[in-house]
């Protein structure tokens, strides 16, 4: 064939996880990102790690975005990175986290594999503008 | 056809059950990356045992949380499922938000429910390019029931025909008067009428209208309504002489199911009623003809996507569309003497090959 036509889209996981009801902010990351041409998938409120991690190897996702405002980082987001890796899918997504995330706690998680953290006051064309850049090539 | 290893790997891991690969080949034939025709092709030889089951309905009707339901229920049997669920996408900037999967809750921790989100991708008619190819992925996995949710339909957005075995169209309370249930489109697509949200008012006329138009179809014995035959008639009109022989006795006339989806009422009946339609596929015969028309659609959208990829780079080497359309507007041409200019050379080809082979023909005669 001479031409297939591709049609790659980047798609997100959009992810509240925990006891944490605010979902303002991924809400308006949801809509931003769609507005980019993303295909964006919302997890929904209060979800648990494997939820999250059954929903980002299901839909395939290139970047999954993490909201959490309740505190419980440390202990939320290595369950999901876990997770991932049983499936084999921690190496090629691009993890995000937003949110409250203290300065302290931001050297661990990346350690975990977090690939970036984008706290209060960061811009939306930042964080798309690192997407764009960053989602991974398969 | 040859596929590299890398995709030689994929299938044998799907094939092996792993989720991972599913979702990446699913991903694959979304992007139509390289090397997805192969892959398909390779998928076919594994299909066939899979129902297939489409929901389709008015946004907000309910869908996604029937579905929903309908999955708790197989899973409760024993039985594997697959979901797609399609939304639309942004015409401005092609990005989607994906929502259907919140209603999913069922699905949770449950990998054998396999839930897998869409964009429509731009196309209307209610389904995305890439899904059918994305149902025989699944089938190929050993999904024993995919359900195909479409995006929030119109009056006809009747693609799902196409690709399920069964469609099943809700109808929320108070969808219009029974003029409505007269209009050709999405209601003449249903095997199985489900009347969803039943616990609101107007419930009842929504049921007794749709009766009565399922009724009038069967009266008339014409198609409008009883859709049992619709496979023949929305997909070729051409011979439908199988249908013919199965009309009065045995023919489909689709039932009317109430359910409260949030509450899982009727859901029980609604199953039964999918499983009737599909035993009826199978001893009517009606179900080889819909899988021969099936692949017969799948033979011409394949052609037809090549034929359109040449006609690009065609296009492309006439000076590309964007100078011929400032050329119309400009006055200088028209978009018909474009057409037929463009095209000049492709017939030519063809008329060349046409008379080699005929050549060759009495030739060897």
């Amino acid at each position: 064939m001479s031409s297939e036509q591709e049609a790659e889209s980047i798609r997100c996981l959009v992810a509240k996880v925990g006891l944490d009801g605010h979902d303002r902010g991924a809400h308006v990351i949801a809509r931003a990102f769609r507005d980019a041409g993303f295909e964006v998938i919302y997890s929904g409120l209060h979800k648990a790690p494997e939820e999250i991690v059954q929903a980002a190897v299901q839909e395939d996702v290139d970047v999954l975005g993490i909201s959490i405002l309740s505190g419980a980082h440390d202990t939320l987001l290595p369950k999901i990175m876990d997770g991932l890796e049983e499936y084999g899918a921690k190496e090629d997504t691009l993890v995000l986290a937003g949110g409250v995330i203290p300065e302290e706690d931001r050297e661990g998680l990346k350690e975990d594999g977090v690939a970036a953290i984008f706290g209060p006051g960061t811009s939306i064309e930042e964080t798309i503008e690192f997407v764009r850049e960053n989602a991974p090539q398969r | 056809m040859t596929m590299d290893a890398d995709d030689e790997s994929l299938l044998e891991a799907l094939l092996a059950g792993e989720h991972r690969a599913l979702a990446r080949i699913i991903s694959k034939i979304e992007n139509r990356s390289p090397g997805y025709r192969d892959l398909v092709s390779a998928l076919y030889a594994h299909t066939g045992d899979a129902d297939v089951i489409g929901i389709t309905g008015s946004p907000g009707a309910g869908k996604s949380t029937l579905v929903d339901k309908l999955a708790e229920a197989y899973r409760d049997r024993g039985e594997t499922v697959g979901i797609i669920a399609i939304d639309p996408s942004s015409p401005f900037s092609g990005g989607a938000v994906l929502g259907d999967r919140i209603r999913m809750a069922s699905a949770v921790g449950d990998m054998d429910v396999f839930v897998r989100s869409m964009s429509a991708r731009g196309t209307l008619g209610g389904l995305s390019t890439a899904t059918a190819d994305a149902v025989k992925a699944m089938d190929a996995f050993g999904k024993d029931k995919i359900i195909i949710e479409t995006v929030g339909a119109g009056q006809n957005e009747i693609d799902i025909v196409r690709t399920a075995d069964t469609v099943a169209v809700l109808v929320p309370p108070g969808s219009g008067d029974d003029i409505q249930t007269l209009k050709a489109g999405i209601l003449e697509i249903a095997d199985v009428f489900v009347v969803n949200k039943a616990d609101r008012d107007g419930a009842a006329r929504t049921v007794q209208e749709l009766r009565e138009m399922v009724h009038l179809g069967e009266e008339s014995g014409l198609a409008g309504g009883s859709g049992g035959h619709h496979g023949a008639d929305v997909m070729s009109g051409g011979d439908a002489a199988v249908d013919e022989t199965d009309d009065e006795d045995e023919g489909w006339s689709p039932p009317i199911v109430e359910t409260v989806a949030t509450k899982g009422t009727g859901v029980e009946t609604f199953i039964d009623e999918l499983a009737a339609h599909r035993a009826y596929l199978v001893d009517s015969g009606t179900l080889a003809e819909k899988v021969r028309q099936r692949h017969a659609e799948e033979i011409r959208t394949l052609l037809r996507e090549d034929v359109h990829s040449l006609l690009e780079d065609e296009l492309a080497d006439s000076g590309g569309i964007d100078g011929l359309a400032e050329a119309v507007r400009l006055g200088e041409t028209d978009p018909y003497s474009i057409a037929s200019d463009v095209l000049a050379p492709v017939e030519a080809c063809i008329e060349n090959l046409e008379t080699e082979t005929r050549a060759d023909g009495s030739s060897r005669e």
